[in-house]
């Protein structure tokens, strides 16, 4: 990265930090020096402190206030509509006995795959060790957990009773009757509960250092008060510290296969039926892909917006979005090839039926979902061959919406045109959302940004701690000579 | 103030390096009852301290086996011998179908047992500390880097632990009291 590139950019601020004297006491002066910063401006690790605790000091403007207000209204109809659905029944929705599972399972599964970047970002990366990520994970993180609330709703609202949803753990109950375990819905249950509850530790467990942080910045008493709370005393002990690494690192090492597992079992919702355009061996990989593309997606999506409004232009740079559109062109290339792959083995199985769902998936009554997630997907990613997209804040911005809408089509797309034609023609049938349904799913987005502005103003969106180690100087150098002779 | 009693010298670091440096010279020392505050994790700085590698991930591999055998034994009782329910012909347990689950709650008990554990190796929560007051200690959660040698160490004395806090470089050298 040389310095004629970042201020074409127009970062310019960054060309005085390169050339500045700041990678004088890098460690390794050698191929850091080449590479863009991870963070801008060469703040001190006060700095940084001051930066992310005056977010949560500071006075929040009228706009946040009035922001919280319209998300929070949206997530109220929400609400509004799964009491009139809970109320009356689930018949107030669309769906029909051919097309059972529509909507209702499309934010579902659309939901868990926006929360597998954070999970991808905080473990997979970390088990990369992609320094990176520093900035990212934590607001990835809150998005995972945030995400899953959202998606849970939906399987529970499905059931129609939801005060019953408790009958789908395993209970002792005086009708001595066990939930089937050979049955992928239960095994779901088991990974969406196991999912949200490891991403809820791990998020609290990298919070906890921060907290302690936070605790001595504010001033206001309960604030304080709350933060002593919930930093559970935190004093930087390096004992601490110690088994706090190990901690995390086995955190990282159980998400990642979590996270995989977490999308492979939804997918068997559907690969395990028999049903034409579900029964493919390739969607457990094929749907991980695809979570971690429209994760990502909505990470840039609401990180650009983030980094303005926070003014942590230098701390989330362009490196990092850069990073994160390769990430988006990759995945987006990974389902392109799924698609192509699906309906190759569709001709090729030789089976009529997988033949003509295909045929009728990209030309029948629902073409327009196809290809809207076609062009979603596959192709609006392909600017990012090009740096100067990448680099492009307005045009990410765009494509990062683009693909969330369109990996909102590709479940719509999977679930629906595969049910609406089934074996028998007098019961195809077509489909279409009544409000009510519009009303719940628009009240998840409204549900997600209230949490997500919550968030922002009330925890740390970066980790404190984390972005500190990672900073020019701030680890010792290592003079591997002397070591030995310890 | 003969009521008082000591608790610990303080000093402050701020640079990496030197506070690693000071680390190796405290435990060549003999030192046992010292910490070092930061605010962020120093690479090998625990190594330096001669901190005993942590059992964590002993008690993380507990809570796998607990959660893998809870898993195993849940299905195979209820489906097996509890209530035998034939569904479509398929087998009242199996390895196959056990797997997702399994791996599940396998997960899910090593992921609780790693966060207990972790807090309960940390002492924490904890709410108070004898240092808290001091406002070196205070900005440790910032971006000081405090070493702490506490009274209840051996070799502790007021007079030569000063000066030997001063010798390996440490600013603002205080004595704590309670």
């Amino acid at each position: 990265m040389s310095v004629e590139n970042v201020t074409q950019t127009g970062q310019g601020s960054s060309q005085e930090h390169l050339t500045s004297a700041s990678y004088q006491n890098n460690p390794y002066p050698v191929p850091d020096s080449q590479r863009e910063p991870l963070v801008l401006g060469n703040p001190s690790i006060h700095d940084v402190t001051e930066k992310i605790a005056g977010i949560i000091e500071g006075k929040a403007n009228a706009k946040y206030w009035v922001a919280v207000l319209i998300c929070a209204s949206i997530a109220g109809i929400g609400f509004a509509a799964i009491g009139e659905t809970v109320t009356t029944g689930i018949g107030v929705w669309g769906s029909n006995n051919t097309i059972g599972w529509a909507w209702d399972i499309t934010n579902f599964v659309f939901w868990i795959g926006i929360g597998h970047a954070g999970t991808l970002i905080s473990a997979i990366l970390y088990l990369f060790r992609q320094k990176w990520r520093t900035a990212i994970n934590r607001s990835a993180e809150a998005m995972t957990i945030f995400a899953v609330l959202c998606a849970g709703i939906f399987p529970v609202i499905h059931t129609g009773r939801p005060w019953f949803a408790y009958w789908l753990t395993p209970y002792p109950n005086q009708m001595q009757l066990w939930v089937n375990f050979r049955s992928p819905l239960v095994w779901d249950v088991f990974a969406v509960t196991t999912y949200l509850t490891v991403s809820a530790l791990f998020w609290f467990i990298g919070l906890v250092p921060d907290l302690a942080t936070i605790r001595n910045y504010v001033k206001g008493k309960t604030a304080k008060s709350l933060y002593t709370f919930f930093s559970f005393g935190w004093t930087g002990s390096m004992r601490a510290w110690h088994h706090y690494e190990i901690a995390y690192l086995i955190l990282a090492g159980l998400s990642t296969p979590l996270v995989i597992s977490v999308h492979t079992i939804v997918s068997m919702d559907f690969a395990t039926s028999v049903l034409p355009g579900w029964h493919t061996t390739i969607f457990p990989p094929y749907f991980v892909a695809g979570a971690i593309f429209s994760g990502f997606a909505m990470v840039m999506t609401l990180l650009v917006i983030a980094r303005e409004i926070l003014g942590l232009k230098d701390y989330i740079t362009l490196k990092h979005l850069e990073n994160m559109n390769k990430i988006i062109l990759a995945t987006g290339m990974m389902v392109g090839y799924a698609y192509s792959m699906e309906f190759f083995i569709a001709w090729y199985s030789g089976n009529e039926y997988e033949r003509t769902v295909f045929i009728n998936r990209a030309f029948g009554e629902y073409w327009w979902a196809y290809w809207s997630m076609l062009s979603c997907n596959v192709l609006s990613p392909q600017i990012y061959w090009f740096k100067k997209a990448r680099r492009n804040i307005p045009l990410m911005f765009v494509i990062s919406i683009f693909v969330n809408i369109g990996m909102w089509f590709e479940r719509f797309t999977i679930i629906s045109t595969s049910l609406h034609h089934d074996f028998l023609p007098s019961s195809w049938s077509y489909y279409t959302p009544t409000m009510v349904e519009v009303g719940i799913f628009v009240g998840t987005i409204g549900l997600f940004l209230t949490l997500f502005l919550l968030f922002s103003k009330y925890l740390p969106v970066i980790a404190i701690s984390e972005i500190k180690g990672i900073m020019p100087g701030s680890q010792p150098v290592h003079h591997h000579d002397e070591e030995h002779h310890h | 103030m003969s009521d008082s009693k000591n608790i610990a010298v303080l000093g402050n670091f701020k640079d990496p390096n030197k506070i690693m440096h000071a680390a190796n010279k405290v435990r060549e020392s003999g030192y046992t009852d010292f910490d070092i505050y930061t605010p962020y994790p120093i690479h090998g700085l625990d190594k330096a301290m001669g901190v005993k590698r942590s059992i964590l991930p002993y008690i993380s591999f507990a809570g796998a086996m607990f959660g893998l055998s809870n898993a195993v034994f849940l299905m195979w009782w209820t489906g097996a011998v509890d209530y035998k329910l034939n569904i479509g012909g398929k087998p009242f347990f199996s390895v196959q179908f056990g797997i997702p689950i399994m791996f599940e709650l396998t997960v899910l008990l090593t992921g609780l047992a790693t966060f207990v554990a972790l807090w309960a190796l940390c002492g924490l929560p904890k709410w108070y500390s004898d240092l808290q007051d001091d406002a070196g200690f205070k900005s440790a959660v910032d971006d000081t880097f405090v070493l702490s040698i506490f009274a209840t160490d051996q070799r502790f004395s007021l007079e030569t632990t000063t000066k030997f806090m001063n010798e390996i470089g440490a600013d603002d050298v205080r004595l704590i009291e309670a």
